[in-house]
């Protein structure tokens, strides 16, 4: 049994070749404003990678902003059912999972069997997804990837507007002015998004084991602003990022089989 | 007779989000030293904005832009202001300081809220009819309810999110490449008004509204599309406080004809309009500033009597 899941998120598609119950193969493009043939060539990367072609494929099930795009899918399946499916299989005590993607961040609760109970999404909002991450980054003249060692070498934070990300950068251009350091910049940065994230867990209420996914999981400043608003520690799957492409691979083999969901 | 003159800050074609900053003096009133003469100083996220008062009456006011410290934006809007006018600073009787910045206005004997400020000033600018003033500043949208005195009876605030503000429309401006004081007629030359945007956050407009160039609307359509959603967010805001006749807008956006018509489409009635502050009327922009100095003037009075 083998089955492709893509996930066409809102920056990159993802794609998982699961070949019973392993992955086999894994790609990332970035979607640009092209999502279909980036999807096309995640596929053909992934195949690649796991020896593969889409003649040995049983099913491929889609998710992500731009599903309804994706080439060669025989079906789809909800983000938050695609998380919760995935984020079980991975992490078998997981109840809740968090996935804070480019331009939305979502809570989900599930069962033991990973079907999604309930979820609470925040969309079309850029503070609170990794988008607030990328702006900030830029307002400050630092790289992406080195916003989260640099938050993790501060003591304490500055004070920002996390409410949105066009005041936010306006609130960063004048810490710099005031020569705040970069590193307390950088740590307010990911409080506030932590704040965003917690509250918007809190409306869902928490179902221990919280798991973390999507791209904003790979930066420990996040992770680290995440676990100390929350007080526990959340668990990270290894690739957070291809949650979703996991998730609907793995539905993928379900409705394969015929099984019922 | 307008004496109304430009700055050396005229927009230049690099500088889109740049509006016009300006200063005023009324000509038929000459100030004595039997008169009493105060100011309101509003120093807004985005722009500052003072008026100086005879007896109550407007005599000169300036609107710059804010800059990064508030002290010196305060000063500047209120240099502004006294510019080319016979009077100084030190013959003001009483200042009031408003705005977000309004506890770093340094000539200030007291600092008093925006929103008794902006709902003080409609009452001045439009007469004691008016009864919800919605404030669109640079960094929040209020909805004001008053009284015929132009006292403030009840208020809500959007202070969260961007989408409409000026800094919002100054990012708009940019982004589209389009001078920002164009942007509300040009939103308005379309043949068939556009749904209106799903998501009209400012960040993801950098993407979502190059896409829809892309997909071949035109920038007018693309400018209805959100300023509609825009003016929708804030009609919801006004009919959450309560909406009740006669309507005014205040603050930069009360420039702005393709916001404050789509809003007077979507609540079915007419704003009293936008008195023409290109040709020397009082400008609705600087309504926080003007009702500071109203009350500077009832704070200067009640002093003098204890």
């Amino acid at each position: 049994m083998i089955t492709i899941g893509m996930d066409l998120g809102t920056q990159r598609v993802k794609v998982v070749v699961l070949k019973d119950g392993t992955v086999v193969g894994r790609a990332q493009v970035f979607a640009g404003f092209d999502p279909a043939k980036a999807a096309e060539q995640a596929v053909t990367d992934a195949l690649n990678t796991a020896n593969l072609s889409l003649k040995d494929i049983n099913h491929i099930t889609a998710t992500g902003s731009a599903m309804d795009i994706a080439p060669h899918a025989n079906s789809t399946i909800s983000m938050m059912g695609a998380d919760a499916k995935a984020g079980v299989f991975l992490i078998p005590k997981a109840r809740t999972i968090i996935d804070v993607g480019a331009e939305e961040a979502r809570a989900v609760k599930c069962d033991d069997r990973g079907l999604m109970t309930e979820f609470v999404v925040n969309e079309r909002c850029a503070a609170g997804a990794g988008a607030f991450i990328e702006a900030m980054a830029r307002a400050l003249e630092v790289k992406l990837e080195d916003m989260g060692p640099l938050a993790l070498q501060a003591e304490r934070a500055s004070p920002i507007n996390a409410s949105c990300v066009i005041f936010g950068e306006s609130d960063v251009v004048s810490l710099i002015h005031r020569q705040e350091s970069k590193p307390e910049i950088a740590r307010a940065v990911f409080d506030a998004m932590a704040d965003r994230i917690s509250a918007m867990i809190h409306r869902l209420g928490i179902n221990p084991e919280v798991v973390l996914s999507g791209g904003v999981a790979k930066d420990p400043g996040f992770v680290a602003s995440l676990n100390r608003k929350l007080d526990l520690t959340v668990t990270i799957p290894e690739h957070p990022e291809y949650i979703g492409a996991l998730g609907a691979a793995l539905i993928a083999a379900t409705r394969a089989k015929g099984t019922p969901k | 007779m307008s004496t109304q003159t430009q700055t050396p800050t005229t927009p230049t074609k690099e500088e889109f989000w740049r509006w016009h900053e300006y200063h005023h003096i009324m000509p038929n009133i000459k100030p004595t030293n039997k008169d009493i003469i105060t100011a309101g100083v509003d120093v807004g996220s985005v722009g500052s904005k003072a008026a100086v008062m005879v007896n109550g009456q407007a005599y000169s006011w300036g609107i710059t832009r804010t800059g990064s410290n508030s002290p010196e934006s305060a000063k500047k809007a209120l240099n502004f202001a006294l510019k080319d006018t016979n009077l100084k600073l030190t013959d003001l009787n009483y200042v009031v300081g408003t705005g977000y910045g309004r506890v770093n206005v340094p000539m200030a004997n007291k600092a008093i809220t925006e929103i008794a400020c902006h709902a003080k000033g409609a009452n001045y600018i439009w007469g004691p009819s008016v009864r919800t003033v919605l404030d669109v500043g640079g960094q929040d949208i209020k909805a004001i309810k008053i009284d015929a005195t132009g006292r403030v009876v009840s208020f809500l605030m959007n202070d969260k999110c961007a989408a409409g503000t000026g800094r919002g429309m100054e990012v708009f401006a940019d982004l589209l490449q389009i001078p920002i004081e164009d942007i509300g007629p040009m939103s308005l030359k379309i043949e068939q008004e556009p749904e209106p945007v799903s998501c009209t956050c400012v960040a993801f407009a950098k993407t979502e509204a190059i896409g829809l160039l892309r997909k071949g609307w035109s920038k007018e359509k693309v400018l209805a599309a959100y300023t509609r959603a825009m003016a929708v967010r804030m009609a919801n805001l006004i009919n959450r406080v309560g909406l009740e006749p006669d309507l005014v807008v205040t603050g930069g956006q009360s420039k702005n004809v393709g916001i404050v018509s789509r809003i007077e489409t979507i609540l079915g009635l007419k704003c009293l309009p936008t008195p023409n502050w290109r040709e020397g009327a009082l400008d609705p922009m600087a309504a926080g500033a003007f009702g500071a100095a109203l009350l500077a003037k009832a704070l200067y009075e009640k002093e003098q009597k204890t």
